[in-house]
C-alpha cells in the first residue's frame, strides 16, 4: 500500500511530490470553554500514500482532527492541546499549504467568484509562480472531471460541482495529504457520485496520502484501503483493511450510525404498524393541489401542473432533480409562500372552518393583487396566520440553522407553544414528551447551534412536532445523516404517520421512500 | 441579473484596469467638489455625456444603474431651493421655507453637480468585476492582500446573506412567529441572520486558511493586474474634464468656492 505504487516515472515527474504520513501520539483537543475533551489520548499513525476511511460516531471528534492535521484548528485561544500531532515529521502548523482539506458544505469553501481563479486561490498562497499556476489549474479541474471555463461564475455551479472545484482548488497545490472531512454530506445522490468518482481519480493519479471522513462506507469501500475507526473521546476502536474491520466490528459500526453496507438501520422491521394498502381512500382528505404553479421570486415560475392530494396518515414524498422546484412546491403547500397559479384548497377538515359558513375569518389579510384566484381565504393555507398555521401545517427546513430562533433547545420547542397560548403545564408536558421521544432531554439547556448534525436535525423535528400539525413538511429531512439518526427519524415519522398525521416529504433518499412513502411525485423531468 | 454583479461585455472599457476606473472617479470628483457653481458642474456633465456612449452600457442598463442617482438629484435640489440661502429677490416666503434668486441658482448648481458626480463614478463602478479590483489594489496600488482579499471572499456571502433571510422570514411564519410586530419580528431575524453570517464568515476563513490563505510564504497573483496606457488615457479624461470645468467656472467668474 504506502508509497511508490504508481512506478518510477510518474513519481519523478512530481519531483518534491513525496506523500507525507500522519502521526498522532497521546494526542488531545478540548475546545475552548468546553469541560470535556473532544479527543484524547490519541495514538495513530498513518504511513505515506495509504488511502484512509476513518469512522466514528457523531462526536467521536473526527472533524476535530483532520482540522488539525490541517493545522487550521487554531491557537491557544481556540482550545487546549495535549500530545503531539505530525505530518511528515513537522508540525502541521509548519506545514500549512502541503496539507489539502475539502469541508463538507459547498458554500462555505468556495472563495472566488470564477471557477478558473477559486483553483488558483490555493496556488498563490503558496507563491507559485503565474506561468506555473494555469496549467495547473487545468490540470486540476481535468482530473475533477470538471470540463468548465475558467470564468464560469461559481455561484452557477450545483452542490457537487462546487465540491469537485474545492477539491481541485486542493489537489491544484500538490499536497501531500488531502483530507476529506464528510464532502458529500450535503449532496443529493447524484452529487455523491459525482463527487467519489472525483477523488477516486484523483487518488489514483496522486500519490499523496488520503483520509476520508464519511458515514456512508458503502461509497467510499472501492477508493480506500484502510479504515480506522474512533473511539468516542479519543482512541482507536477499530483498525485495518476495510473487509476485514466491516466483517468483525459491522455490527457495532451500524449501532453507533456507521452506513455499514447490508446492514438495515431499521433492524428488518417495519418502520409502519398498518400495511400502505389497509389505509388509503377511507382517510379524510386534508390538502389539494389541482394545477398548482409554485414560484419563489414573484414571476418566475419554478414548477407547474402539479396536482397532489395530501390525506391524514399518508406519506407523500417529492422527488425529481435538482433545480425542478421541490422546496418551493414543499413551501408552497406548506402555506409559506403564496402560489403562483392553479388552486391549492385546504379541506374543512385541515382548517376546521366550515365553508358553508361563507364569511371569510380574516377579511384583512387580503391585500389586493397578491391573491389571484377563487379560493377562500379559509381554504388557502397562505392567508392563514402564523399561529393557525402551526397546528396544521408544520414544516421542517433542510437547514435546521434557520429554523432556530432561541438561545436553548427547551426555547426552541417552548417557542411554538407559547405562539399557541397554551397553559404552562401543558407546555411543560409537551416538551418532556417530545424531548424524551427524540432524546434531547440530556440537551434542552444547549445552545441549538452547538448540537451536532443529528441532533440539530432531531431538534428542527421536534420543535414541528411539538406543535402537533396534521400535516408535517420536510424539505431533505435525511440529508447527511448517520444511520442512526435515519432510523429514529424513519420510525418517528412512521409512527406520526400511524396516528394519523400526513407526511409530505421532498427527499432524494430511496431508503427513506420505501420505508414510507405511499405515494410519490415527481417533480420536472422526464 | 441583480443591480450588486458587474455588467460584461466587449467593450473597451470593460478591460481597463478597475483600479484607473476607480482613480478617474476620484479625480474627476475632487475637481468637482471644491466649487459650487453651476458652471463647473454644466460644463462637467456637457463633456461626460459624450462620454457615456463609450460605458459600455446600453440605455436601460444606464437608467437601471443611475436611477437612484435621477432620484436623488432632484430631491436634494428641491430642499436646497426650499431652504437654501437667501440672496436676491425673494419669491415665496412661508415659516422656515424662502425660495430667493440665491436658492435657485443653488438648487440648479446642486443637481447638476450630484449628476456630473454621482453619475460618471455610477458608470465607471458598475463595469467593475470585484476579483479585478481587488487584484489592482493589491498589485497597482500595493494594498494589504489579506485585507483586499478578505472583503473580496466576504462580498461573495451577500448573495447567500439575501437567501437566508428570505429562510428566515419563512421559518418564522412556520414557527408561529409571523404575527408579531414588524419591527420586533425584524429585530428578531436580524440577529439570527448576524449569527448565521458569522458562522458563515469563520467557516470561510477556515476554507480559506486551509487553502494556505494568511500564510508566511509571499503571494503571487494568478492575474496581473496591468496599468499600461489606456489606463493611463481614462484617469487623465477624468483628470481634464475636472480640470476644464474647473477653469471655464474660473474664467467666467462664476466659481464659488467651498472652502475660502
Amino acid at each position: 500500500m504506502p508509497i511508490g505504487t504508481h512506478g518510477e516515472d510518474t513519481a519523478a515527474a512530481r519531483d518534491e511530490r513525496a506523500a507525507a504520513g500522519l502521526r498522532a501520539e497521546n494526542w488531545g483537543w478540548r475546545h475552548a470553554g468546553r469541560s470535556s475533551w473532544a479527543l484524547r489520548g490519541l495514538d495513530l499513525v498513518i504511513e505515506p500514500g495509504e488511502r484512509v476511511l476513518l469512522l466514528g460516531a457523531s462526536g467521536a471528534g473526527k472533524s476535530t482532527l483532520m482540522h488539525a492535521f490541517a493545522g487550521v484548528l487554531g491557537g491557544a485561544d481556540e482550545g487546549e492541546e495535549e500530545g503531539e500531532l505530525l505530518v511528515g515529521g513537522r508540525r502541521p502548523e509548519e506545514t500549512r499549504g502541503r496539507v489539502g482539506l475539502v469541508l463538507q458544505d459547498p458554500d462555505s469553501q468556495i472563495v472566488l467568484a470564477r471557477v478558473g481563479d477559486d483553483v488558483a486561490f490555493g496556488c498563490e498562497n503558496l507563491g507559485v509562480p503565474r506561468d506555473e499556476i494555469w496549467p495547473r489549474v487545468g490540470k486540476a479541474l481535468a482530473e475533477v472531471g470538471l470540463d468548465l471555463a475558467l470564468d464560469r461564475p461559481t455561484s452557477a455551479l450545483s452542490g457537487g460541482q462546487k465540491q469537485r472545484v474545492a477539491l481541485a482548488g486542493v489537489i491544484a497545490m500538490r499536497p501531500d495529504v488531502v483530507l476529506l472531512d464528510e464532502p458529500t454530506a450535503n449532496l443529493d445522490p447524484a452529487g455523491v457520485v459525482e463527487v467519489r468518482d472525483a477523488v477516486a481519480g484523483v487518488v489514483r493519479a496522486s500519490n499523496a496520502t488520503f483520509v476520508v471522513i464519511e458515514h456512508r462506507v458503502d461509497v467510499w469501500l472501492d477508493v480506500v484501503d484502510r479504515v480506522i475507526v474512533l473511539e468516542p473521546g479519543g482512541g482507536v476502536l477499530a483498525d485495518g483493511d476495510p473487509a476485514t474491520v466491516l466483517r468483525e466490528r459491522g455490527e457495532e459500526l451500524a449501532a453507533g450510525g456507521v452506513w455499514v453496507p447490508g446492514a438495515d438501520p431499521l433492524g428488518g422491521g417495519p418502520a409502519r404498524e398498518r400495511p400502505v394498502l389497509e389505509r388509503a381512500v377511507t382517510h379524510p382528505l386534508l390538502l389539494e393541489a389541482a394545477a398548482l404553479a409554485v414560484e419563489r421570486v414573484p414571476g418566475t415560475v419554478v414548477a407547474d401542473c402539479i396536482d397532489v392530494r395530501v390525506r391524514a396518515g399518508e406519506a407523500t414524498a417529492v422527488t425529481g432533480p435538482n433545480g425542478a422546484g421541490k422546496s418551493t412546491l414543499a413551501l408552497t403547500l406548506a402555506g409559506l409562500i403564496p402560489r403562483a397559479g392553479g388552486t391549492l384548497v385546504a379541506t374543512p377538515e385541515l382548517s376546521g372552518v366550515d365553508p358553508a359558513d361563507g364569511v371569510p375569518p380574516r377579511p384583512r389579510l387580503l391585500r389586493l393583487g397578491r391573491w389571484r384566484h377563487d379560493v377562500t381565504p379559509a381554504a388557502d393555507p397562505a392567508r392563514w396566520t402564523s399561529r393557525a398555521l402551526l397546528t396544521r401545517i408544520g414544516t421542517v427546513f433542510q437547514d435546521p440553522e434557520h429554523q432556530f430562533v432561541s438561545g436553548s433547545v427547551r426555547g426552541e420547542l417552548e417557542v411554538s407553544l407559547r405562539a399557541l397560548r397554551l397553559p404552562p403545564e401543558e407546555i411543560a408536558e409537551r416538551v418532556a414528551d417530545v424531548a424524551g421521544r427524540l432524546r434531547l432531554e440530556e440537551l434542552l439547556d444547549a445552545n441549538p447551534y452547538t448540537l451536532s448534525g443529528g441532533e440539530k436535525r432531531r431538534l428542527s423535528v421536534a420543535s414541528a412536532l411539538v406543535a402537533r400539525p396534521r400535516i408535517l413538511v420536510l424539505d431533505e429531512p435525511t440529508f447527511g445523516q448517520d444511520s442512526r439518526t435515519w432510523a429514529e427519524l424513519v420510525r418517528l415519522l412512521g409512527e406520526q404517520l400511524d396516528r394519523g398525521t400526513a407526511v409530505v416529504a421532498v427527499t432524494h433518499d430511496r431508503a427513506f421512500i420505501e420505508a414510507l412513502a405511499d405515494q410519490v411525485l415527481e417533480v420536472g423531468g422526464s | 441579473m441583480s443591480i450588486l454583479t458587474p455588467i460584461r461585455g466587449t467593450a473597451r472599457i470593460y478591460t481597463v484596469n478597475p483600479v484607473a476606473k476607480l482613480a478617474a472617479a476620484l479625480l474627476l470628483s475632487g475637481f468637482l467638489i471644491v466649487t459650487i457653481d453651476w458652471v463647473s458642474a454644466a460644463v462637467a456633465l456637457v463633456l461626460e455625456s459624450l462620454l457615456f456612449a463609450n460605458a459600455g452600457l446600453d440605455g436601460r442598463a444606464f437608467f437601471r444603474r443611475t436611477a437612484a442617482i435621477w432620484i436623488a438629484a432632484p430631491l436634494a435640489g428641491l430642499t436646497t431651493l426650499l431652504y437654501g440661502v437667501q440672496d436676491g429677490r425673494t419669491y415665496v416666503e412661508l415659516w422656515l421655507i424662502h425660495i430667493s434668486d440665491g436658492s435657485i441658482v443653488l438648487a440648479i448648481a446642486t443637481v447638476l453637480r450630484i449628476l456630473a458626480i454621482g453619475l460618471p463614478a455610477v458608470v465607471l463602478f458598475a463595469t467593475i468585476d470585484p476579483t479585478d479590483l481587488a487584484d489592482g489594489l493589491a498589485q497597482v496600488w500595493h494594498l494589504p492582500s489579506r485585507f483586499v482579499l478578505g472583503a473580496l471572499a466576504g462580498l461573495r456571502l451577500i448573495s447567500l446573506f439575501l437567501d437566508d433571510w428570505r429562510q428566515l422570514e419563512l421559518a418564522r411564519r412556520a414557527r408561529g412567529l409571523g404575527d408579531t410586530g414588524r419591527v420586533r419580528r425584524f429585530a428578531g431575524q436580524a440577529f439570527a441572520l448576524l449569527v448565521l453570517s458569522l458562522r458563515r464568515g469563520s467557516k470561510l476563513a477556515t476554507a480559506m486558511e486551509a487553502r494556505g490563505f494568511g500564510g508566511s510564504i509571499t503571494r503571487t497573483w494568478a492575474r496581473e493586474s496591468v496599468f499600461g496606457s489606456r489606463e493611463w488615457l481614462l484617469v487623465a479624461i477624468g483628470a481634464s474634464i475636472g480640470a476644464i470645468a474647473l477653469a471655464t467656472s474660473i474664467a467666467t467668474g462664476a466659481v464659488r468656492f467651498v472652502v475660502g
